[in-house]
């Protein structure tokens, strides 16, 4: 067993156990909080596969802009000081049948997809597997193979910008 | 002249580990010493820290310690305790992940990174979140609003101080911090190349503006709207006392230093000095590093020191306004120059 092994099971069991607090916890703060751990976890296993630039990008997007957004929402509206026992409701049902439907299709197209797949991480193939990591070849796949569809996105951000300034204007 | 020693990686790790737990407080403390109680004392008339010990007040730091460490540790009923506890301690972790990337000589580095400069920035925007859960666990209304401020603010010059930075790493070619060292000390302007090109005379609008978003991210007059005392008490570490408060005094001079290191490296040169190479860069490194980052930490107080606080609305426009469109300008400008003139 590599150590790289070892430590995607580490990092895996503690980004479920937060995963279950998120959706446990009886307070919304306690949520968001969880939540931070498994977007950190994230981040650790994209680091495991020597994706070091998306691993940052993982960790300035989603815990330095999108949780803070998350926090400053809920602090700003309602910011419940201890346990607030109405986040329950009576869809529990449904979200495990498409949370439990999820995790099948994706599970499986994953094992399809790469179950047999070997990933080098040493040797020739593991450098080429660093170099493919670096930011820099990453903005060079980005702006010549994949120009198209990332102007198309952000196009689509940009949209859904605009979107919502009008939305939230009172004129 | 080179310094060979031959040790395992886990020994490395332990003392590189060290060495940056022991920076942290010891820059906090310089910075807090020099710039808090001698420059301000002295700009401002203070008295008080000019007086304990006899000259200039040298034991004031000693009795702010002692002070800090015999105080009760105080924790209001309504806390959520565990998140108050753990607040104070992501504020430092964010400070401390910082400093892995700062070079302080060629070889001098606790890890190379190719996107160096980047992660810097991402892990100092774990702040936000130590000082959200601050604001919110001490139960407090003043704490909430300085919480809710300070994510704001902070999420606000997140952006111009990272297009501040793309000029930097659009000139260099690299976003490594030794990269970008190097190929200010390799530089030329204008044809001159004995003293490189420190990328302040070619991103003067960058350093500019990574000041500014420098001094708003570090919550410092006149950004210093999350602690203002005549409004919030304290903001976000109202309910904190002794030790715990200690925690984000250090977290925040502890990242001033940071980022004063930051703005020399990208901007200043860095570790290097003309005409020095090998193992004496090596050993004059971190003293040369340490010179440029005490003149931009100099600037950085003498700023804080002199200008009232901004209001709220005030603070964002600056940001929305003028500090982002400026930054975008600089990017395209930088890059057409880059382009235009090899």
């Amino acid at each position: 067993m590599v150590v790289q092994n070892i430590f995607f099971w580490v990092l895996a069991v503690a980004m479920v156990l937060a995963a279950i607090g998120v959706v446990r916890s009886p307070n919304i703060v306690h949520s968001a909080l969880y939540l931070v751990v498994v977007m950190a976890g994230a981040a650790a296993q994209y680091i495991l596969l020597a994706a070091e630039f998306v691993a940052w990008v993982q960790v300035i997007i989603y815990i330095g802009a999108v949780i803070i957004l998350f926090l400053f929402g809920i602090m700003l509206t309602r910011a419940p000081m201890g346990g607030d026992t109405n986040l329950d409701n009576d869809q529990r049902w449904q979200a495990a049948v498409v949370s439990v439907f999820l995790a099948g299709v994706l599970g499986t197209l994953l094992i399809q997809e790469f179950g047999k797949k070997e990933i080098a991480i040493s040797g020739a193939k593991g450098e080429q597997l660093l170099h493919i990591g670096k930011a820099a070849n990453l903005a060079d796949s980005i702006f010549t193979a994949y120009v198209v569809p990332f102007e198309v996105v952000s196009i689509l951000l940009l949209a859904a910008l605009v979107g919502a300034v009008v939305i939230a204007r009172r004129d | 002249m080179t310094l060979a020693l031959e040790i395992g990686w886990g020994t490395t790790l332990a003392i590189k580990t060290l060495i940056v737990l022991m920076i942290i407080p010891l820059g906090a403390l310089i910075l807090g010493y020099t710039f808090l109680l001698k420059m301000m004392s002295h700009m401002q008339s203070r008295l008080g820290p000019m007086d304990p010990g006899g000259f200039h007040g040298w034991f004031q730091l000693v009795g702010d310690g002692i002070k800090f460490l015999q105080k009760e540790d105080i924790m209001p009923d309504e806390a959520d305790r565990r998140v108050f506890a753990l607040a104070p301690a992501i504020v430092v972790i964010s400070t401390f992940l910082i400093f892995l990337v700062i070079p302080t000589g060629p070889r001098l580095v606790v890890q190379h990174l190719d996107v160096g400069v980047f992660y810097a920035l991402a892990v100092s925007s774990l702040s936000v979140v130590g000082v959200l859960m601050a604001g919110w666990a001490s139960a407090n209304k003043f704490a909430l609003i300085g919480a809710l401020r300070a994510a704001a603010q902070l999420i606000a010059y997140e952006l111009p101080l990272l297009l501040a930075v793309v000029g930097v790493v659009i000139q260099a070619g690299t976003m490594n911090l030794n990269g970008i060292v190097i190929a200010q000390a390799n530089g030329s302007i204008f044809g001159m190349d004995f003293f490189g090109n420190p990328f302040i005379l070619t991103q003067i609008v960058g350093f500019v503006l990574f000041l500014i978003a420098a001094q708003a991210e570090l919550t410092q007059t006149p950004f210093d709207m999350p602690v203002a005392e005549s409004e919030l008490v304290a903001g976000y570490m109202v309910e904190y006392t002794g030790f715990r408060f200690l925690f984000f005094f250090i977290g925040e001079f502890g990242t001033a230093f940071a980022f004063a290191a930051l703005a020399a490296t990208l901007y200043l040169g860095g570790y290097a000095i003309p005409g020095v190479n090998g193992g004496l860069a090596d050993l004059l490194g971190p003293i040369v590093l340490f010179v440029k980052l005490m003149a931009v930490a100099f600037f950085m107080f003498w700023v804080r020191f002199t200008y009232p606080r901004l209001r709220e609305d005030q603070l964002q426009a600056i940001a929305w306004k003028y500090l982002i469109p400026i930054g975008l300008l600089n990017i395209i400008a930088t890059a057409i120059i880059k382009v235009a003139v090899p």
